[in-house]
């Protein structure tokens, strides 16, 4: 059954950057994306099991720290090798100062 | 100890996917996110620069040696032409590969296949090659990209500061990449969905090099390889020499790139030949952070860091004598002391990797 998930704060991420979030036994990470809206997708890149918090938000791109991969984060596609796999989404949603995630 | 077996699909590689030393977590230095960002930043300024000057260099000297073509003041340019065309090939190849050099991705794209095509590696399979390079660095039987293999086989490190080891094992494999796709061994880190890729790929490469072939035959004259094909050759040293320091004589079997790289300081041709990448424990521990900015990161990180090789002739005599007694000991390497400001990370891996027995240089 899905449901909502208090992430963070949307001052906890500047913009155009993204926070790792962990929640029962899952990772995720939160953007907060240039034009002020937040997204969130799993944690770690689908190339290899690397922790993508640590890489760099450029636009809607999300780059792995390894190997340079880069996803849209906004819908999850691979857009740049080595990743090929499509990186999970998640709907988020504001209330108040907060950040909620729908997870499984 | 058991002689090392580097077939990716051998005892080894298998070996460390079982233990975990495969795609383990590496050790980072502490970086301040906002100060990360900074470093990570992407520009095409530098790049754009380095590229005008390297091919506008690379046109003059060639046309230098053409038009003196038949007397010996050819040589010098050819030699100069030779080093941008068969070393600084590597470097761009490298950086544009990891998409860093440029922020426009098409030009890092465009970089990428034209140094591929001069340095002469198939630019399908390498990208691949060189990630599983970054996860597994120097992991035995997982890392295709290991230079110096133990005992080293120093014949073959000397011809190929002529290229010639490299060029004789492109040919067969190109070939076989235009004709029958890729390799069984390439098929262990290239996907499946990139396969026809790596066929395209060559047969564009094995096309530029027949009409080059064709056009020196029609000529009469070896003048159109010494444009295409051969500098790959007589202007190899360069990339051979600094890249035999990246990871030369240091521990195999670790998950800190603090004692498996190395990092020298270079003098500012030899930088821009070899872009930045003489700060290769840097490269190797933040792969997101552009060749331009890796002076800083230095900066910020040495005190985390072993000692850097202060040039690289000292490099090379720190270096080569270990690789000399590692014919006689295959165990022997050069242990990388961290200074005391450093902190340990894995001693787990590394108790035995390290070997209280050898003795620290």
């Amino acid at each position: 059954m899905p449901q909502w998930i208090r992430a963070c704060a949307t001052d906890d991420i500047d913009e155009e950057d993204l926070i790792r979030f962990d929640h029962a036994g899952a990772t995720y990470a939160i953007y907060h994306a240039p034009d002020g809206k937040f997204y969130a997708t799993a944690g770690k890149c689908t190339h290899e099991d690397v922790h993508l918090c640590d890489g760099l938000v450029m636009g809607h791109l999300i780059e792995c720290p390894k190997h340079n991969g880069q996803f849209d984060y906004r819908t999850g596609e691979a857009k740049r090798a080595p990743v090929c796999v499509n990186l999970r989404t998640f709907a988020t949603r504001l209330d108040g100062g907060d950040v909620y995630i729908e997870v499984p | 100890m058991a002689k090392r077996d580097y077939s990716l699909l051998g005892p080894d590689g298998a070996l460390a996917v079982e233990t975990g030393l495969a795609a383990a977590e590496w050790y980072h230095t502490d970086v301040p996110r906002k100060v990360m960002k900074d470093l990570m930043a992407r520009r095409d300024g530098p790049a754009l620069r380095d590229t005008v000057i390297l091919y506008g260099c690379m046109i003059a000297f060639a046309l230098g040696g053409i038009a003196l073509w038949g007397s010996l003041w050819c040589i010098p340019f050819w030699l100069a032409y030779g080093v941008l065309y068969g070393s600084a090939s590597d470097s761009r190849w490298h950086e544009c590969g990891h998409g860093t050099a440029f922020k426009t991705p098409w030009m890092n794209n465009a970089v990428y296949e034209i140094s591929s095509f001069m340095i002469m590696r198939n630019s399908a399979t390498w990208r691949w090659s060189h990630a599983r390079h970054h996860t597994d660095t120097y992991i035995v039987g997982r890392d295709p990209e290991i230079a110096i293999m133990r005992p080293p086989a120093f014949a073959k490190l000397v011809l190929n500061f002529f290229g010639i080891v490299d060029v004789m094992n492109f040919v067969p494999r190109i070939l076989h990449n235009a004709f029958l796709g890729p390799t069984a061994e390439e098929k262990t880190f290239v996907p499946q969905s990139e396969w026809p890729k790596v066929q395209r790929v060559a047969l564009i490469h094995v096309a530029i090099y027949a009409a080059t072939i064709a056009l020196a035959v029609l000529m009469g004259s070896v003048l159109p390889l010494m444009v295409i094909g051969l500098p790959r050759l007589f202007g190899a040293w360069h990339h051979v020499m600094t890249g035999l320091l990246q990871h030369g004589g240091l521990a195999d079997n670790v998950v800190d790139h603090r004692l498996n790289s190395r990092t020298v300081y270079l003098n500012p041709v030899s930088r821009f030949i070899y872009w930045n990448m003489n700060y290769h424990v840097e490269h190797h521990m933040f792969p997101m952070v552009p060749y331009h900015a890796l002076p800083r990161l230095h900066d910020i990180i040495k005190h985390d860091l072993p000692a850097p090789d202060r040039s690289i002739a000292r490099a090379f005599s720190q270096m080569w004598p270990a690789l000399r007694r590692q014919l006689a000991n295959e165990e022997y390497f050069l242990r990388r002391d961290l200074p005391a400001t450093a902190k340990p990370y894995r001693e787990d891996f590394h108790k035995a990797a390290l070997g209280e027995a050898i003795p620290a240089e």
